[in-house]
């Protein structure tokens, strides 16, 4: 929570060791500072301070002064006198006062630990076997660092309702909870839909939505990632595979321009889930529930798996890309529409094809909605900046493809290059498809693929390394998961052989793409792939896209450079 | 470099090799009488001692309730990595559905397992025991892939010192609810 721009640090110290902070700072991220947890469960960085738990006592003290001078007491070796308070204080709650000092490991802190602990393991069931919270359960790991280890408890446990639906996508195990309260903060807070709250007292203390509601916002998948114990559970995730298996990818979420940091947990070639990765520029810690089903794209029913050529199914790619090139070549008036759900190296390599066989006209597909102020943005296509930079469009896609539209109706194009877009969903008829040669690279067969000579199948965004460019020009690398269909020779080796004209040739890397994109973009000068940090890189925006009307409006860490844009 | 061992000469008696001889008659006269230790495998079975660590099984509890929960820890700490499970949802409105979890299926390669031991020694629920079935023959690799209903078929029922799932419920039922 450090800000480098201001000057003025105060001086806390955390077991004896000196910390510098901004004023404010409380002593939980005091001391992550310097490596040291107070371990915390009601507290969260993006959320208010309740300091509910009491999990992150510690002892406390203040430089002692005198009260009528104001001079630091000194003892009889000279140095600073500090007054312990007599009582653990809340670390959450203490904010970073100048000389304020902290015992993490006391006694004192140990022993207030281990009540805690006691208190909140009284009720809570012994449920680890079959509860999706194993592995990554902050009840759990506290209780081996900080618990006493075995249980004083002789009586009966509280029984609580296991499986209480909250929501379309969260369901409720009360009997775990342990009223951290950080799902109804959220709630209020971030989701700004104030459904979820406390009823009844003591040990019965329940959950629950309000009467005739549900927490069904398109934010309600947050609450299970910050629920400190299994008590909110994901029903699309649930039971279905533990945490400890997962292996964790860094993504990027292509719901929409904002370009939410994601991770992607996948086992074995199949992915299982997708969770925010913190980002304090860009998502915080909060994802959109919409972009966490995403991954089920992959194995969709009409997923792309084999090159087809001429409307039947071939196990070449190597044919297939030579019998696109040949139409390309053939071709006298070719158009080309790109997709803003490409990647920016993806979108370099289509434009260069583009500018290599003299293509008359270049679009992209508009998708332009409405945003919802949060996480997703007005313009539902990830990478319509990366179009822009790598030159792909030079101006923002119109609602509609009307020069592709006119070109075939006059017979001046024949042959279209489309890019992982279903143009009859962007306004074309199926009569006029009919009429030119159509190509087609994409993920998924849609209604342009069945009418296309040659259709080429493309990876998803979780089975190849690439980047985005966000609203904020934010430059955000994502890197494969899993892998891809075996029909599927992936993106840029697709591109290369058509580049290349006479099938696929060698493995281009992204590297590769990179090197030659640092030196024809001057954006990207100096630039390579593995160069781009993993929250991100802010790009210079190139001034002939500054003053561009752009469709987004104001999100969680954007405002539109001109005002709020004219509704759509 | 060589030693050589001076060996002391036989003495007369040595040399009428009669004692050694008797000796070896005492022996097999003694192997004549003595009771039999040869077992007619596969008639006859060994006895097996309890800390045995046979092939692993799944075993119900003294209600015939499956055990395992479908946690997976198993799978975890496999070395060989034998045991797959594909983990479920127990409906509601049954039986067992307080337990809420049950595997769907479960799979141990017997032609992976060393057994270790590790499974039964890390389950929570002691659903699964390295028993003592020792034999394991087959034709096909696929017959060596052991599912859930052969797991359950070897692995029986066996006493419960615990029945935490069954407290529980009586719990919920006398009242402690809410």
């Amino acid at each position: 929570m450090s800000n480098d721009n201001q000057p003025e640090l105060v001086t806390v110290y955390v077991d004896d060791r000196e910390v510098q902070v901004p004023p404010g700072t409380n002593m939980i991220e005091a001391a992550a500072k310097i490596g040291v947890e107070v371990p915390h469960y009601c507290y969260h960085p993006k959320l208010s301070v309740v300091g509910n738990c009491r999990m992150c006592m510690v002892e406390m003290g203040m430089p002692e002064k005198d009260r009528a001078t104001g001079q630091p007491v000194l003892d009889d070796e000279g140095n600073q006198k500090i007054m312990w308070m007599p009582k653990p204080a809340i670390a959450c709650a203490t904010k970073a006062m100048p000389g304020i000092r902290i015992k993490t490991d006391s006694e004192l802190t140990r022993s207030c630990q281990e009540g805690v602990m006691e208190f909140l393991l009284v009720n809570h069931p012994l449920d680890c076997p079959i509860c999706d919270q194993a592995g990554e359960c902050r009840l759990q790991e506290f209780a081996t660092d900080y618990g006493r280890g075995y249980s004083r408890f002789v009586e009966e446990k509280n029984v609580k309702p296991k499986r209480t639906v909250l929501g379309p996508r969260v369901m409720l195990d009360d009997e775990r909870c342990i009223l951290c309260s950080r799902c109804i903060r959220f709630c209020q807070e971030v989701a700004d839909d104030d459904v979820l709250g406390f009823v009844d007292r003591g040990s019965y203390t329940t959950l629950t939505c309000y009467p005739g509601k549900q927490l069904e916002n398109n934010y309600s998948l947050n609450t299970v990632d910050i629920c400190p114990v299994g008590a909110l559970t994901s029903m699309d995730f649930r039971f279905r595979m533990r945490a400890w298996f997962l292996k964790e990818t860094h993504s990027i979420c292509t719901e929409s321009s904002v370009g939410a940091n994601t991770v992607v947990g996948s086992r074995e070639g199949t992915i299982y889930r997708i969770t925010p990765r913190r980002n304090d520029q860009v998502n915080d810690t909060w994802m959109a529930d919409s972009g966490r089903e995403r991954y089920k794209q992959v194995e969709a029913k009409n997923r792309l798996l084999h090159p087809r050529v001429d409307g039947a199914e071939t196990a070449d790619p190597e044919a297939a890309v030579a019998a696109a090139s040949r139409l390309l070549q053939g071709g006298k008036g070719i158009a080309f529409v790109g997709s803003g759900r490409c990647s920016v190296e993806e979108q370099y390599l289509f434009r260069k094809l583009a500018d290599q066989v003299g293509a008359k006209s270049r679009a992209l597909v508009s998708r332009v909605s409405e945003g919802d102020g949060l996480l997703i943005s007005a313009d539902r296509n990830p990478n319509v900046r990366g179009a822009l930079v790598t030159g792909l469009i030079d101006e923002l896609p119109g609602r509609e493809l009307s020069a592709l539209a006119t070109g075939i109706d006059s017979g001046e194009l024949d042959t279209v290059v489309v890019y992982n877009e279903d143009l009859t969903a962007a306004g074309m008829t199926a009569e006029q498809l009919d009429k030119i040669t159509v190509i087609y690279l994409g993920t998924h067969a849609n209604p342009t693929s069945d009418r296309s000579q040659v259709a080429l199948p493309t990876l998803t965004v979780f089975e190849k390394n690439g980047s985005f460019i966000n609203q904020q020009y934010r430059l955000q690398k994502f890197f494969q998961a899993v892998p891809g269909p075996a029909g599927a020779p992936g993106d840029l080796r697709t591109l290369a052989g058509l580049l290349a004209g006479n099938g696929l040739q060698g493995h281009p890397g992204i590297d590769d793409v990179w090197e030659e994109m640092s030196e024809a973009i001057p954006a990207f000068s100096g630039l390579r792939f593995m160069k781009i940090p993993s929250g991100g890189l802010p790009l210079e925006v190139p001034s002939r896209l500054r003053d561009l009307p752009y469709a987004e409006g104001k999100t969680l860490h954007y405002e539109p450079a001109g005002g709020e844009p004219a509704a759509v | 470099m060589a030693l050589v061992i001076q060996r002391k000469p036989l003495s007369w008696l040595e040399k009428t090799y009669l004692p050694q001889i008797l000796g070896g008659l005492k022996i097999t006269l003694k192997h004549l009488f003595a009771p039999k230790v040869t077992l007619q495998y596969p008639e006859e079975r060994p006895v097996i001692p309890e800390n045995y660590r046979g092939v692993p099984t799944l075993v119900k509890d003294p209600n015939g309730r499956e055990k395992c929960v479908s946690c997976q820890l198993c799978e975890f700490v496999c070395p060989p990595k034998a045991i797959r499970i594909w983990p479920g949802e127990i409906p509601e409105n049954t039986e067992t559905s307080h337990v809420e979890k049950a595997p769907d299926d479960f799979e141990i390669d017997m032609l992976r397992c060393i057994y270790c031991g590790l499974c039964q020694e890390v389950c929570p629920e002691e659903a699964i025991f390295l028993q003592d079935t020792f034999s394991v023959t087959g034709y096909t690799r696929d017959e060596f892939k052991f599912r859930k209903e052969k797991l359950y078929e070897l692995g029986g029922t066996l006493p419960d010192r615990h029945y935490k799932w069954d407290k529980k419920k009586e719990a919920a039922r006398r009242g402690n609810a809410h």
